[in-house]
């Protein structure tokens, strides 16, 4: 079998590992701790009081015009490490084009940022 | 017939061999957080001019095994409200990713579970991986300081993985190489990357502070304003993989910054005896978990919107700015690393120094406007 595969054999492998250590941890607590639920102790919890509602509700959009800017920035950094990685290889052509290409995402930031989209509020 | 390493049949050490650093990976993991909590209840309390743990066995070794009983012991509580499936995977959502980027941390020559030659992209993936496991967490609880505490986590967890990507590939300009033990190799001896780099190291640190909650970036779990956030119905052993999956990030940040900025395992005598490199290797890296629960006893926690300008007003034009500098000086000096040197000097002294005098002006500026308008 070629290392590479070996290598990704390993990763499925840590993968399952770590649910297996938490299986066997909350079975190891599921068969030592006690069980005897009442009607207050499975209330959600705010602060002692009687919850009011559910939390599953609205919640403030400056999230979201963060996860946008995210997602812009996140492909971008994707695209910077092959060419990081051929960066000799490519030499000033690959600069350039990356510098057009970082320069592109700046004047989004710049334009995020006078639009006043990174104020929280 | 084929004989591997210490004569035993290939056939059976490739799966052996696996079995082993899955062994000691879930080994280390637990003793280092049993160790870490020790390390920093003992730190905080120095910091604080308290004693800390005392009673339990010698200078109070043991409380860390005694609190792991203790919660083996809790009883399970899972709020009727709660959405089940999500709620019961959660933990283990954050766990896997932490345990699995152990897979590439090069800890001496040759001692690696395997070399990926993608082992950064593969660690950062991995590393935001958890906020995916925070999210559920505060959402399947159900509970209006979760939700709070999941969504202040997604915010900081997404934006401060930008400036720790862009500081990350400015390390692999220099290096070339995306494999943890390539670029654990390219710095012997006194060629750290440190020397050349130190903003991205910053910058690097930082973001991995607010990757890892930990204060003064800790508003997921602010105990002052939400309880305890998106932990906050979370009890007993479930409560505790949560704690377990921290301190192993804790632990794999340290690790890259080791790996990627303070040669690994690089140390004296590593080329007589491979082995001690695993040693040079712990030494460094617990030196920056000490470094973090430092900062912890001594920074006050952000405000998120303090904590969201810092990202996208400061760190990420700072790296981008450091990015674009580096690979223009490496491709202008090809054989020499000076130049890039003292240009990542320079930048980092200006922020150091621009920092306070900047947020200064903005403070006396915001003042001379409150005193205009009352």
């Amino acid at each position: 079998m070629p290392d590479y595969n070996l290598s990704y054999v390993y990763v499925f492998a840590f993968f399952v590992a770590g649910a297996l250590v938490v299986t066997a941890m909350m079975l190891l607590s599921h068969l030592l701790a006690p069980w005897k639920p009442t009607r207050e102790k499975l209330k959600t919890y705010e602060s002692g009081e009687e919850p009011v509602g559910q939390a599953w509700g609205r919640y403030p959009t400056h999230f979201y015009v963060f996860a946008l800017l995210f997602v812009v920035f996140d492909v971008e950094v994707i695209f910077l490490f092959p060419w990081a990685v051929l960066f000799r290889d490519l030499g000033w052509y690959g600069l350039v084009e990356m510098t057009i290409f970082i320069g592109i995402l700046v004047v989004g930031l710049v334009y995020a940022w006078k639009k006043k989209a990174l104020n929280w509020y | 017939m084929p004989v591997g390493p210490f004569g035993i049949d290939p056939f059976i050490w490739a799966p052996l061999r696996l079995v082993i650093a899955v062994l000691l990976v879930v080994g280390l993991v637990f003793n280092g957080a049993l160790a870490q909590i020790y390390l920093e209840r003992k730190i905080q309390a120095v910091i604080q001019d308290r004693l800390g743990p005392l009673h339990t066995g010698p200078w109070g070794l043991l409380q860390t095994f005694a609190d792991a009983i203790k919660l083996l012991g809790k009883e399970d509580i899972r709020a009727r409200l709660t959405d089940k499936w999500f709620f019961l995977a959660a933990p283990s959502i954050v766990f896997s990713p932490m345990l699995a980027s152990y897979v590439v941390i090069p800890f001496a020559p040759g001692i690696v579970g395997a070399d990926l030659n993608v082992g950064l992209l593969y660690m950062t993936t991995l590393g935001s991986m958890t906020v995916l496991g925070i999210v559920i967490a505060g959402w399947a609880s159900n509970n209006k300081y979760s939700l709070m505490g999941g969504l202040r986590s997604a915010g900081q967890l997404i934006s401060y993985e930008v400036p720790q990507i862009l500081s990350l590939v400015t390390v692999v300009l220099v290096v070339g190489t995306l494999s943890m033990v390539g670029i654990a190799e390219s710095q012997p001896g006194w060629q750290l990357n440190v020397l050349v780099l130190p903003l991205a190291f910053v910058t690097y640190f930082i973001a991995g502070l607010a990757e890892t909650n930990r204060a003064p970036f800790d508003l997921p779990e602010a105990e002052s304003e939400l309880v305890a956030g998106f932990l906050t119905e979370y009890s007993g052993m479930r409560w505790a993989i949560f704690f377990l999956a921290e301190y192993g990030e804790i632990t794999v940040v340290s690790s890259i910054v080791t790996t990627l900025w303070f040669g690994a395992w690089h140390g004296p005598f590593v080329e007589v005896f491979p082995l001690i490199g695993v040693l040079w290797f712990t030494l460094k890296t617990y030196f920056f978990v000490v470094v973090f629960m430092w900062i912890r006893a001594t920074l006050p926690r952000l405000r998120i919107d303090q904590l969201m300008s810092l990202c996208w007003k400061v760190l990420i034009p700072l790296t981008l700015t450091n990015l674009v500098v580096t690979a223009t000086l490496l491709l202008v000096f090809p054989s020499t690393l000076v130049p890039v040197a003292i240009a990542n000097w320079i930048l980092l002294a200006a922020f150091v120094l621009l920092l306070p005098y900047v947020q200064r002006r903005r403070l006396v500026a915001l003042r001379e406007r409150l005193r205009t308008a009352a």
